[in-house]
């Protein structure tokens, strides 16, 4: 586990803010797209893109990169926009999500946006497709071990998955949970975007997912349960399922949908919704204030 | 008669020989390699075939994961399961995202006939053939097989490859030289052209030599590769005989006699008969009586010949 400083959490915590802060206005310009899910995985997104993952935005298609699924493709405002800040396109590019000539689909198109590295969108895919490639990158690694000693961790490209809750009703979550045990695959991170609320209402209501953590440990996976919005408990969560040896894990990031917005969270309607122009100036409001309060931490 | 040789031990053979020649190629397996002969591979290169059971959707995402990685994936399964239950990630990933995935398509049409309705795949050369940066490949014999799955290896992009469970006539010796997205001649003929893909190929040379001794003079044409359509092949037949005959263990809806007519309606208006299961669901029984019972007898190819004969002007 790694010491993560105080600054740096604020750092991370206010981007992430910010992040919010744009999405809003994308969305709001496009008159099309999720905020909810994209609020509630804000966090989660700037931990592993401006912190935890070995990636080189000037190579989108480095063979040593880590890999990260957005499988909650809906959410895909979030993604771009900690995309394009992490330099893999120009931010200006951003304001044109959802529009007529796009790399910016209204989910994400890995052909057309290099550094997505799935499409998504059909739900539940990110841990089967992320069995592939954490299969894959073993084989490749396990070359030239088997004539010398294994090489270190921090030269391992690994995998990591980013789901919603309600995508996991899919019943190939659950195929590819299996398979992930199977084959022992401790190079796969899965984070679960836990925000409580689905399209048309809760979790618990459509389609209850409880005792999660009881079901992924059932399938054989490491288990965290974390607060999805503390930086703090995002980065060393990461860092301890790094280390996690021989099986998959995962980490339970309890969340809020529709986070910073308080019209909005916990509200399924702002699940795919557009704001008007009154409802986005609240929430631009809202979040600037929370932004303030970021950048006045200490 | 023709020697015959089961399909899917020569798919099995020619999978080893690809594992040797090229150390991407991996081998995925949806629990029945040992009906599809997959488990060939796996006993050569355990280390590189992965079972994720029961489970088809998992099977092609899986797939999708490691061709993303680099790896050359061949995802096997039955072809009705590969073209219906885990239709949606072929389309998502193999097609829209590109993935490098080969669909290995095993028991196509009728062939696993003891197993009944639900195991026939009818419908899944009109289901794969309608997806964009989709390739489906039906090779007619052994031989075929042989030839055509290295080119599946090299190919650039998903392919739907789709084998028959059983014993096939050999039809093609060495000098056969396939090449993905190109007909292959097999017979001359003036009258009419039988087109024919998968064992149905056998079944247009058997109808050729009855329609001769009616004085019918039928050319006799491979189409292994249904998408994309050798679509200069095809008009070329159609001027050179006047009327074309298509012949597929398939539903007559969306498959090789569709291609067909789509381009022949454009290119060149000729009679087009198609001989394939005239939409409806067979039933369980013996390979070769199905065949005939569902429309796809050699008395119907020779039936839809001299019909196209007939409508010539």
């Amino acid at each position: 586990m790694h010491y993560h400083s105080e600054s740096l959490i604020r750092d991370l915590s206010a981007k992430a803010q910010s992040f919010r802060i744009q999405v809003l206005k994308m969305v709001y310009n496009a008159q099309s797209g999720h905020l909810g899910g994209a609020f509630s995985v804000a966090e989660i997104l700037t931990a592993l893109f401006f912190h935890h993952l070995r990636l080189d935005p000037s190579r989108p298609d480095w063979p040593e990169r880590d890999r990260l699924l957005f499988s909650k493709g809906h959410a895909c405002a979030m993604l771009y926009t900690a995309m394009a800040y992490r330099g893999f396109f120009p931010v200006e590019e951003l304001m044109t999500f959802r529009q007529l000539d796009s790399r910016l689909q209204g989910h994400p198109d890995r052909v057309k946006l290099p550094g997505v590295e799935m499409c998504a969108g059909p739900l539940g895919q990110g841990v089967a497709i992320g069995v592939g490639m954490a299969l894959a990158l073993r084989m490749d690694q396990s070359k030239p071990s088997a004539v010398t000693a294994p090489s270190a961790r921090a030269s391992r490209a690994r995998v990591y998955v980013v789901l919603g809750d309600g995508e996991i009703n899919a019943g190939v979550v659950w195929e590819g949970a299996m398979a992930a045990a199977k084959y022992r695959l401790g190079n796969l991170t899965a984070i679960l975007d836990y925000n409580g609320v689905q399209q048309t209402g809760a979790v618990a209501d459509v389609m209850p997912i409880e005792p999660v953590a009881a079901k992924w440990e059932a399938f054989g996976w490491h288990v965290q349960e974390i607060d999805g919005h503390n930086m703090g408990e995002i980065l060393n969560a990461l860092d301890r399922a790094d280390e996690v040896h021989a099986r998959p894990s995962i980490i339970i990031a309890h969340t809020t949908k529709g986070k910073g917005v308080s019209f909005m969270e916990y509200d399924n309607r702002w699940h795919g919704m557009p704001p008007n122009k009154e409802q986005y100036e609240r929430a631009l409001a809202e979040l600037e204030e929370g932004l303030r309060t970021w950048q006045n931490w200490s | 008669m023709a020697e015959l040789v089961l399909m899917r031990k020569a798919y099995g053979e020619a999978l080893v020989q690809l594992g040797r020649d090229n150390p991407d190629v991996v081998v995925l397996s949806a629990d029945v390699s040992n009906s599809d002969f997959s488990y060939m591979f796996q006993e050569a290169f355990p280390d590189r075939f992965f079972n994720v059971g029961i489970a088809e959707q998992c099977l092609i995402d899986v797939a999708v994961g490691l061709a993303y990685c680099g790896k050359i994936p061949f995802a096997n399964s039955f072809a009705f399961l590969l073209a219906t239950r885990a239709l949606e990630m072929v389309r998502t990933h193999c097609c829209y995202g590109e993935a490098n995935v080969k669909l290995m398509a095993a028991y196509g049409g009728v062939s696993d006939s003891f197993d009944g309705p639900t195991h026939h795949a009818i419908t899944d050369i009109a289901i794969m053939r309608s997806l964009p940066n989709m390739t489906v490949v039906v090779p007619s014999d052994t031989v075929a097989v042989a030839k055509l799955l290295p080119q599946v290896a090299a190919w650039r992009g998903a392919v739907y490859f789709r084998m028959n469970r059983n014993e096939v006539p050999v039809l093609f010796d060495h000098a056969y030289e396939p090449k993905i997205g190109k007909a292959v001649d097999v017979r001359p003929g003036k009258d009419v052209t039988l087109i024919g893909t998968g064992l149905m190929l056998s079944r247009c040379l058997e109808a050729a030599e009855i329609l001769a001794d009616e004085g019918i003079d039928a050319r006799v044409m491979e189409m292994h590769t249904i998408k994309p359509l050798d679509a200069d092949a095809v008009v070329k037949a159609a001027r050179g005989t006047g009327a074309l005959v298509t012949a597929e263990e398939h539903n007559i809806i969306g498959g090789l006699g569709a291609a067909v007519t789509e381009v022949i309606s454009d290119a060149y208006p000729v009679p087009v008969k198609r001989v394939g299961i005239p939409d409806r669901f067979a039933e369980t029984g013996p390979y070769a009586a199905l065949l005939d019972r569902y429309g796809m007898a050699v008395a119907d190819v020779v039936k839809a010949a001299r019909a196209a004969v007939a409508a010539k002007r």
